[in-house]
């Protein structure tokens, strides 16, 4: 049993399991912070970033200014984004035989994993995963498409040029295998390869192995899973949250008895109190609006955002905020929000219950109702005509470096009356704004995290008692910037075992027994004996049949009645199937009852002599000799069959078979 | 033998009071609980005092499991939960746990306050009731208990509807509740995967009918209505308040628009905002088209549609009014039904099936004089049509889903007896496949083979995989292990490791015989002449002359000896264990036959 490990980020995980004789992808996801290094798309003309400096070497050459810009002193190259992707080489993508994933956020990789490597499995996924997933993969093109960009860099990428340039294209890992974004084309057929699986569906593959999805509690439908056969069990954790917000809360429970715990997808920051930030976003909020200022809030179209206006819902009226217009700019900003509604059976209880009423599960369906939050596809279109200041808008992409947001960064970012409050923990907030530098704007750092902390993981595999826990090595040493903090990492006996990118680990199973069924028919025919109290045993002689990676015993072919006299035989048609073979014996033969048994059936005359080891018992008549020591008999006598299989009948009486 | 139990309390050769008792390796589940509405006394509801006598329904019952919100599948939940007592686990899906207490609040209060019936189930029982039920999704694997797990699948029907697998061990047996198997316009069709059941037992209400395209019984309906109102007639669509109410609801909707039409549209109040509400927040249960566009357009906002008011139905001019309940039994309907009754320019169009005894049920068997409460004839002028609308599966639908779920057997309910008999022939005759269709507290038993999983050590059955592999292995192969049963843990392990974990001792049991020849030779060409008389006839096994003269075969050990007193005479010891008993036994007899004369 092995785990190829192809993403070294411990959020955004994708590692292939080979488990039995089956092959099996472990999320997908795909690491964006390459983005950081690029300078960002804007939707409307920006004089400022069209006029950045080109870049140039120490000694003053410049044969890269036009790949490379300049702003306050960092370097960004001026190219479609492109993004770093799970590892292709370390094994051969083609025999993944499923993907399975844990939510929305960790199958961002898949139209490059089933579009371009021969793979020809199926995905599992819940319904909302998909449906959300779908939603963040539509904003994503349509973020990079809609802003066409002529050049693509490539020079910077060669290995001689890239150890000249400054940190952190320097240090950037991979490059080489960067890749721009998908086509919807290829989103869709990606996606058309997902089964739709609900929590607790267990799914058998090949016969072999079974997989089962269940709730995580950290995004509408994330799921960890279960892979199992009947003698081993690896759970897979990824994003796992135990905070009530508005998904159904974590199936701990079923997370027992686990062989091997694969860990992935903590909190990012793990420091930071997910309550207190909200807490902090609020207050932040409200005094920036209140000194007409703008706040603008980089988010994804899905998840957090949901218990933000859950949030400012129930705060804006007592914090006198109601005139303030909320927007929300998205392509799919639409769809999220009815998406949002429609979910009940994937939301915690509470939200559950008002559907039963029916009322829409989340607030924000009265927030628009009531026109206080509006949502638009783009900053073109309608939303110019409605744009009202002091507002707050939320909207994509958190990396800024695509979509709206970057256009209210150069819109805002001279004014230091307006707020930017960073709420995704996903990217570094300081490289984010990197290429708006100087920057009069203030900047909150509210990272929401609700993933698992180091505490809960404690006190999780304190509960569920995995053999083996398997997790990116980011999580057995405390953060770099934290080093003394040894807390903040994963503490168990025996230690975790751990991973880095492009990695193959060896995962410790013993492997003892598999599943067999035996038929009714066969069973019948046993005769189960008490060897010791609460133990029975039975011999069982059987067939043998594999199918499908099921095993069958059937009871052995009634062996054929001899034919005798009808045809003449050859000597050899009679030879036994050595393969035949008889039960082992166990026990010993109390001498004196032997004797007695030996009498009652007819014999006389024995004599009974001692050995070293035992006893020898004659039957002077038949010229027979019984050595019988603790664990051995030896019959030696006469070529007198009948005499033989009597005395071996009579052994046998006191002997168990096996 | 093991076997598997089947008793209906209701909808035995019957549609109404679906409640069937199934007994499955030692579990036992009520599957349904429903009432039936062409009777007003006890008979409206099983007779639960059948499961048992004295003792409660709880110890007795490991799970109810309701397949969907109409009444005749849970009209009777509060009253078996409260009234006759239990407390045990009740599933049903999250749509049915939202529908299922609206309806039985509207049943209740046509029964207690029009009616005016006592020693009925009261709002806080239905709320008690509900209290007891465990939602599941579809899909999902539910244990019940160690043993006992559920699963549900989609059925159609209406939103909500499952049809549930009950599974212990390798039994399993499943119930489909009602469904359908085309989809409408807007939900999706029943599925289920091929699950091997020993017992499918399904609904059968249209057993012998084949229906004619969905389409055409759309174009059908609509130019009914549409002639009705063009000539200035009121239409009355008696429907449930949920189901096909929607669907037809959505067709008009699309009807009136593409004609523009500005004749009213009216659907009888209370439910009808709500329950367009529940089918827009589970959008996720209807057809695919629907759940594709809900986002631009969600299908279940009308604007044709109005809500209805009581004084509407004395107004002149032609319209069409959606009224509760569907079978004209009580109500709005049945008040709007007595109102336009006299008028033949008027139609009335029963979209579905009504039961015996209901208003519904008489005027589509022909009767035009009804008997109304105090004596009062009502003569009924006009039009009554009949519209199979009710989603559930005709016999074509029924055929195809045996053959999806590919059960050993299967049962028929929710049904009427001669129907189903022809469905019964049917089944058995193009499916191969034994069909039960019991009455009212008639039980099936049927017996089932259970197969007995067992862990088998991986190294013994490596062994046997590696040799069922080698070229020879023509005949079956034996295997041979001991199985050891601890509680209930069973294992197949080898012999030897039987013995290892036992601690017990091999007991080692040998043989040895004397075989007199009559040979003149030396020993040791005794032996080679021993040697090659085996080695021509026991060509498949293994022969080996050893150095010190003795030979062997396999394991079975040969030795050429020249007792003193006589030289013309050699004795053979043969020497082998137990394990070897066929073999050394059949060497002794070869032996004793003597050598072939060697050529001289």
């Amino acid at each position: 049993m092995k785990l190829y490990c192809l993403s070294g980020h411990p959020t955004l995980p994708c590692n292939v399991l080979k488990f039995k004789s089956t092959t099996i992808m472990l999320d997908c996801g795909l690491d964006m912070t390459s983005t950081l290094n690029f300078l960002p798309l804007p939707l409307v003309q920006s004089p400022r970033l069209s006029n950045l400096p080109g870049w140039s070497l120490k000694d003053g050459n410049a044969f890269l200014d036009k790949e490379l810009k300049e702003c306050s002193g960092h370097v960004f190259v001026d190219s479609v984004p492109e993004f770093c992707l799970p590892e292709t080489e370390l094994i051969d993508l083609s025999t993944v035989d499923v993907i399975l994933i844990s939510n929305y956020h960790c199958m961002m990789a898949l139209p490059y994993i089933t579009e371009h490597t021969g793979f020809t499995g199926t995905v599992y996924a819940t319904e909302p995963t998909v449906q959300i997933g779908r939603l963040l993969m539509e904003e994503l093109v349509n973020f990079i498409e809609r802003v066409p960009k002529a050049q693509s860099a490539s020079l910077w990428k060669n290995k001689d040029i890239q150890r000249l340039l400054p940190s952190p294209l320097k240090d950037a890992v991979e490059v080489s295998t960067w890749r721009r974004c998908y086509t919807m084309q290829e989103v869709n057929s990606a996606l058309s390869k997902i089964q739709l699986v609900g929590y607790s569906q267990k799914i058998e593959l090949f016969g072999a192995v079974q997989v089962t999805p269940l709730s995580s509690g950290y995004a509408l439908g994330s799921s960890n899973w279960i892979i199992q056969s009947h003698y081993e069990k690896v759970s897979y954790v990824s994003g796992s949250s135990l905070l009530t917000t508005h998904p159904q809360p974590m199936d701990q429970a079923s997370l027992k008895n686990s062989d091997v715990l694969v860990l992935t997808g903590l909190t990012q920051i793990p420091t930071a109190n997910p309550d207190g930030m909200v807490g902090e976003f609020c207050s932040n909020l409200a005094l920036t609006v209140r000194n007409g200022g703008n706040v603008l809030v980089p988010c994804y179209p899905s998840g957090v955002i949901y218990d933000l206006l859950e949030c400012l819902y129930q705060y804006i009226d007592s914090a006198g905020l109601s005139s303030v217009p909320l927007y929300f700019i998205s392509p799919v900003a639409n769809s999220s929000l009815e998406f949002s509604q429609i979910f009940a059976e994937w939301l915690c209880h509470n939200k559950q219950s008002k559907v039963y009423l029916p009322e829409p599960p989340f607030p924000h369906a009265e927030l628009i109702q009531t026109n206080k939050l509006k949502h638009y596809p783009s900053i073109h279109g309608d939303f110019s005509n409605d744009f009202r200041q002091p507002c707050v808008v939320f909207t994509g992409h958190p990396s800024l470096r695509f979509g709206d947001v970057v256009h209210f960064m150069e819109l805002w970012g001279k004014s230091s009356l307006n707020t930017v409050i960073f709420t995704e923990p996903d990217f570094s907030y300081l490289e984010a704004l990197a290429p708006y530098q100087p920057l009069a704007m203030k900047c909150i750092y509210c990272p929401i995290d609700t993933r698992l902390n180091f505490i809960q993981v404690s006190k999780l595999l304190k509960e569920v008692q995995p053999l083996h826990v398997v997790c990116p090595e980011q999580y057995t040493q405390p953060p770099p910037a934290q080093s003394h903090r040894m807390d903040l990492m994963i503490d168990c006996q025996p230690p975790a075992m751990s991973y880095r990118r492009a990695e193959v680990l060896a995962l410790p199973f013993k492997r003892r027994y598999e599943k067999i069924e035996i038929m009714p028919e066969l069973a019948d025919s046993l005769v189960p004996m008490e060897i010791k109290p609460g133990i029975s045993l039975a011999t069982v002689s059987a067939v043998l049949h594999t199918k499908d990676n099921k095993h069958l015993l059937q009871p052995p072919p009634r062996s054929a009645q001899p034919t005798s006299g009808k045809k003449r035989k050859r000597v050899g048609d009679d030879v036994p199937d050595c393969k035949v073979l008889k039960p082992l014996l166990s026990g010993s033969i109390p001498v004196e009852q032997f004797v007695q048994t030996l009498e009652k059936h007819g014999f006389s005359d024995i004599k009974v002599e001692d050995t070293a080891k035992g006893h020898i018992v004659l039957l002077q008549e038949a010229e027979t000799l019984i050595q019988i020591e603790e664990d051995s008999t030896h019959i030696i006598c006469d070529n007198d069959e009948m005499l033989r299989v009597r005395l071996r009948d009579l052994v046998l009486k006191f002997l168990q078979k096996f | 033998m093991p076997e598997i139990r089947v008793t209906p309390l209701g909808a035995g050769q019957d549609v109404g009071r679906s409640c069937i008792l199934v007994s499955i390796a030692g579990k036992n589940v009520m599957l349904d609980c429903g009432m039936h509405m062409g009777f007003n006394d006890d008979r409206r509801f099983p007779d639960f005092s059948y499961i048992t006598q004295n003792g409660r329904l709880t110890d007795f019952l490991d799970c109810v499991i309701i397949s969907h919100f109409h009444l005749d599948h849970c009209g009777a939940l509060p009253y078996f939960s409260e009234m006759v007592g239990y407390d045990g686990p009740i599933y049903m899906t999250h749509p049915t746990q939202a529908i299922c207490p609206i309806l039985l609040e509207d049943y209740r209060k046509i029964a207690v306050d029009k009616k005016g019936e006592a020693n009925f189930f009261t709002s806080q029982m239905i709320k008690d009731c509900m209290k007891k039920v465990v939602a599941v999704h579809l899909h999902q694997t539910v244990q019940v208990d160690d043993e006992l797990e559920i699963k549900a699948y989609y059925a159609g029907h209406v939103l909500g509807a499952a049809m549930f697998q009950i599974k212990v061990g390798s039994e399993s047996v499943v119930y489909t509740g009602d469904y359908n198997m085309t989809p409408d316009r807007h939900l999706g069709a029943a599925w289920i995967d091929k699950c091997r059941p020993n017992l499918l037992i399904t609904e059968s209400t249209y057993a012998t009918t084949i229906r004619d395209s969905k389409r055409c019984r759309e174009r059908d309906f609509l130019k009914k209505v549409h002639e009705t109102v063009e000539r200035g007639g009121k239409v009355l669509i008696p429907v449930f308040a949920l189901g096909r109410a929607q669907e037809l609801c959505i067709l008009l909707e699309t009807f009136w628009e593409r004609m523009n039409l500005k004749v009213p549209i009216y659907f009888s109040t209370g439910l009808t905002e709500k329950a367009n509400h529940y089918y827009k927040l589970f959008i996720p249960w209807t057809n695919q088209k629907i759940r594709k566009t809900f986002v631009q357009r969600n299908m279940f906002e009308f604007k044709h549609i109005k809500a209805f008011d009581r004084a509407f139905a004395d107004n002149p001019g032609p319209m069409v009014v959606f009224a509760t309940p569907g079978m004209l039994h009580a109500g709005q309907s049945l008040q709007i039904f007595r109102k336009w009754a006299g008028n033949e320019k008027n139609m009335v169009i029963m979209p579905g099936y009504c039961v015996q005894g209901t208003v519904g049920h008489k005027i589509l068997s022909g009767q035009r004089k009804l008997e109304m409460e105090g004596r009062q004839v009502l003569e009924v002028k006009m039009q009554v049509e009949y519209m199979s609308f009710s989603a559930h599966a005709d016999a074509k639908g029924i055929m195809q889903l045996v053959g999806q779920a590919e059960p050993e057997s299967v049962l028929l309910v929710h049904g009427e007896a001669k129907k189903m008999e022809f469905l019964k022939q049917k089944i058995e005759q193009e499916l191969r496949v034994s069909c039960y269709m019991p009455a009212n507290g008639e039980t099936v038993t049927l017996p089932t083979s259970l197969s007995i999983p067992v862990g088998i050590s991986l190294g013994l059955l490596k062994r046997e995989m590696a040799q069922g592999l080698l070229p020879e292995a023509k005949k079956p192969r034996l295997l041979h292990g001991t199985l050891i049963m601890k509680d209930s843990n069973f294992r197949l392990v080898s012999s030897e490791q039987a013995l290892k974990e036992l601690g017990l001792a091999e007991h080692q049991l040998r043989f040895t015989c004397r075989v007199h020849l009559h040979d003149t030779r030396k020993e040791q060409e005794t032996a080679l002449r021993v040697y090659s008389h085996l080695k021509s006839i026991l060509k498949d096994h293994y022969v080996q002359h050893l150095p010190d003269g003795s030979v062997t075969v396999e394991s079975i050990l040969i030795q050429a000896t020249a007792p003193s007193e006589d030289p013309g005479t050699k004795v053979l010891l043969v020497s082998w264990t137990y394990q070897d008993e066929e073999l050394g036994s059949f060497l002794t007899s070869l032996l004793k036959k003597g050598l072939p004369q060697a050529p001289s």
